[in-house]
């Protein structure tokens, strides 16, 4: 395929699909298909071709259309451009509605309930790395082309050199989607500074903070952008081989991204002679094993190396050397889906979004005490509140907000009274949160901060790689004392040492792991310590949460057991 | 040789190029703490008790992989920094089961010298007490893993130098032990050529020679560079 053939292809594929009479969108990402909507497809298939209709109309598999606490979402889309989306269908109330939306209505089934798709849910988001999501089938690479896939990497073969490439990112403001956002434009431009014969781009999917699932859906959703991005990063820097690493709990993204390479391959659009151009770029797929630790940027290209995944420490920089100590571009999922539309529309386009320093959008799964939990992408810069209330509808059975914790097991809760701080990297700083990769949880006044915080140290006590002595023992006795607060047993002296522990690890472990292990026991103390202090000196849950022993325990290991002391056999 | 200069502790000091803030401090006679740090093997920077403080950056940063450069400082001690080194020997302590009055290496170990020398008085955190094995199965030398405080130089001594990697980690985090080969009896290794470089590297009493009582295991800590001296520039010596 080259060029001219690319612009043809999007253009067949367009008018195609221009002359279906009914297309009919339903959501298979993960949670929609645990909500049942392969027996939905597996009904209207059979309805086709009973009818024979399947010259007339199209059942497009997609990926997230967003609101995934009501699926299995379906859509229906009518040549006339006319659109309706319904909500948690059932297999019969699908049946009716094909029925109905063919003019053979059925009373069979009941009606499923339409969603509106102007409801402060959908109007609120700007979707620009989910734009495609809900449009195409991830493993058809045609419906990628007629939304105008390739179109970048087209652009940039012909019309840009990879200094303009990088320029074109840096003006942008891109930063690092992972957590950390670092300027992308940066980071480019200092890998395609660095002299060396081989480079390599690296995608980061090895998603791990609990709670979230951007990396996994965009990877589910549209994997060709992610590869476009990655093959548009590969000619910015000079590299010809990239690497998509996914971690092991993600095998539906694994899969669509082996489809997707081999269907890239095939069209020439990766692999050898990028779209005619003397361009090449080869990208393979490596599979974590499950290892919270290999999202850490050093650590994961360990383990591309096959080696254990542990980090080693920085200096140098992956941009010096990386990969078989090659200079190495290394992006989040995230990061390398905004690359694509930045090309295509302009730098100007995607900085006319968001905050001074924090450019365009960002995707968040929006889950816990919230009515429309989800994956929403919000313009930088809106606040907390507007995420919670307008878009997330607020919570659920007049419960009272409590707290929004973002950042996942690095991150902080973010109190009631500063609901209204604008979401960008440099105002959850201040708060002593952080942006993280996306996690977004909204609790209730149910819910009682120190065992959150427990629960965040003991996935960190978990998720250490034990390379280091501070990460490896300072989570563990963090945990036994968060553990000791949470059963009662605790007095202010565990406090004192719990604070000094803290501090300790945050300053002195090898990686981001055990830098910000910390984090979501700095950050509850700082705003919830009445909480810590019922828990210490009242022997009180305020939440009611934890099962409190009025007495403090010894806890004494097993094998120790027999050393204490029976007093009615005295 | 292209010769850098940087303020170490306040005083200029001058080193070579590709030489890291540790090697430059110990030229000059300047101590700092290290563990798993071995003269000989690749750098870990796992042990975290060579950190030190270098203007310009907001984080400490390891002594033993830290390339010193042109006009930099570093403070190799400060009130924080002793305080965060005893703290990690704690947790060292804290870990495992290092009853010193009945280890084999009592009186000649680097965890006891340490803690000695950074003046760490008392362990404020839970000892863990694992309950851990150790394996007799070799004829010659034995490991205790109660006493192992996961420096790994064993497992790079094995790789690096001898060449046979026998030693390896199993598990993560707090569960991390150090293994021979497939996690198999020592005895029964296939790899092991006995050369007992791990026993002469092992900091603390957690690799011994086999009947060795307390406080009669002597490792001999000059040992790896006589060999790499040898190999490398042909200066055998004893």
């Amino acid at each position: 395929m080259n060029h001219a053939s690319l612009e043809i292809a999007a253009e067949d594929e367009l008018r195609r699909q221009q002359d279906l009479r009914l297309r009919i969108f339903l959501c298979y990402s993960t949670p929609c298909v645990a909500a049942g909507a392969d027996r939905v497809r597996k009904v209207l298939d059979e309805l086709i071709t009973e009818h024979t209709l399947a010259a007339e109309l199209e059942i497009v598999a997609t990926g997230c259309m967003g609101p995934c606490s009501r699926g299995p979402l379906l859509r229906l889309r009518h040549a006339n451009g006319s659109e309706s989306l319904y909500e948690q269908v059932e297999p019969e109330q699908a049946r009716a509605l094909l029925l109905e939306a063919l003019d053979e209505p059925s009373s069979e089934g009941g009606t499923a309930q339409a969603l509106a798709l102007d409801m402060p849910f959908f109007a609120r988001q700007t979707r620009i790395v989910l734009s495609n999501n809900s449009e195409i089938d991830p493993e058809n690479l045609d419906h990628a082309l007629a939304r105008g896939s390739y179109g970048a990497l087209s652009k940039v073969l012909q019309d840009m050199t990879p200094a303009d490439v990088c320029a074109e990112i840096t003006r942008s403001g891109l930063r690092g989607r992972g957590g950390g956002g670092y300027p992308a434009g940066v980071k480019w431009e200092l890998v395609r500074k660095s002299p060396a014969e081989r480079k390599y781009v690296v995608a980061n999917g090895d998603e791990g903070d609990p709670g979230a699932y951007m990396d996994r859906t965009i990877m589910e959703s549209d994997p060709h952008r992610l590869l476009e991005s990655m093959a548009i990063a590969g000619y910015a820097v000079g590299a010809e081989q990239g690497y998509l690493y996914v971690r092991g709990e993600y095998p539906l993204a694994a899969a669509r991204l082996v489809k997707a390479i081999k269907a890239a391959e095939r069209r020439g659009l990766l692999g050898s002679r990028v779209l005619g151009s003397n361009f090449n770029f080869r990208v393979d797929l490596r599979v974590g094993a499950g290892a919270f630790v290999c999202g850490e940027e050093t650590a994961l290209m360990v383990s591309i190396m096959g080696r254990r995944g542990q980090p080693v420490p920085r200096p140098p920089y992956p941009a010096q050397s990386g990969l078989w100590g090659m200079p190495t571009l290394i992006n989040n999922v995230e990061t390398f889906a905004n690359v694509a539309p930045i090309i295509a529309k302009g730098a100007d386009w995607f900085a006319s979004f968001g905050t001074e320093k924090s450019k365009g959008t960002k995707v968040f799964a929006l889950c816990g005490e919230v009515v429309n939990s989800g994956l929403i992408e919000v313009p930088m810069g809106i606040s907390l509140r507007d995420i919670v209330f307008d878009v997330g509808g607020g919570l659920p059975e007049e419960g009272r907000f409590k707290a929004a914790q973002t950042g996942g097991p690095s991150g902080g809760c973010i109190p009631a009274d500063h609901l209204d701080t604008p979401v960008d990297y440099e105002s959850l700083q201040q708060l002593g949160s952080i942006m993280g990769s996306g996690g977004l949880i909204v609790m209730n006044d149910r819910s009682c901060m120190p065992d959150v915080a427990k629960f965040f140290v003991e996935f960190c006590r978990d998720e250490s790689c034990g390379k280091c002595v501070p990460c490896r023992v300072g989570t563990l006795e963090m945990y036994q004392i968060m553990e000791r607060i949470t059963k009662g047993s605790a007095n202010m002296h565990d406090l004192e040492l719990l604070e000094d522990l803290c501090d300790l690890v945050q300053e002195t472990s090898l990686c981001g792991l055990g830098m910000t292990a910390p984090n979501p026991v700095h950050n509850t103390l700082q705003y919830f310590r009445d909480e810590y202090l019922a828990h210490i000196r009242d022997k009180h849950c305020p939440a009611g949460v934890c099962q409190l022993d009025h007495v403090p325990v010894l806890d004494m290991p097993e094998h120790a057991s027999h050393l204490i002391i029976d007093r009615e056999e005295l | 040789m292209p010769v850098i200069t940087l303020t170490i502790d306040e005083a200029l000091v001058s080193a070579r190029v590709g030489q890291t803030v540790l090697e430059a401090c110990r030229d000059e006679g300047i101590s700092i703490p290290t563990l798993c740090h071995l003269d000989g093997i690749s750098a870990r920077g796992g042990c975290r008790l060579c950190l030190v403080e270098v203007a310009g950056s907001n984080r400490l940063l390891p002594a033993c992989t830290t390339l010193a450069a042109e006009g930099m400082q570093v403070s190799t001690r400060s009130d924080r920094i002793d305080r965060y080194r005893r703290m990690i020997l704690e947790l060292s302590f804290a870990e495992r089961n290092h009853q010193c009055a009945v280890c084999v290496s009592n009186q000649n170990c680097e965890l006891q010298a340490l803690a000695a020398e950074l003046g760490m008085e008392q362990v404020r955190y839970d000892y863990l007490d694992p309950d851990l094995s150790m394996d007799l199965s070799h004829e010659r030398f034995g490991i205790d893993h109660n006493r192992c405080v996961l420096c790994l130089r064993c497992v790079r001594v094995c790789d690096e130098v001898e060449g046979a990697h026998t030693w390896d980690v199993k598990a993560r985090g707090i569960e991390s032990q150090v293994i021979t080969d497939l996690n198999q009896p020592w005895g029964e290794s296939l790899s092991c050529t006995s050369c007992g470089k791990c026993v002469d590297a092992c900091p603390t009493g957690a690799l011994f020679t086999r009947g060795a009582t307390v406080a009669e295991m002597h490792k001999d800590a000059g040992f790896l560079r006589r060999i790499l001296d040898g190999r490398e520039k042909r200066q055998w010596r004893r």
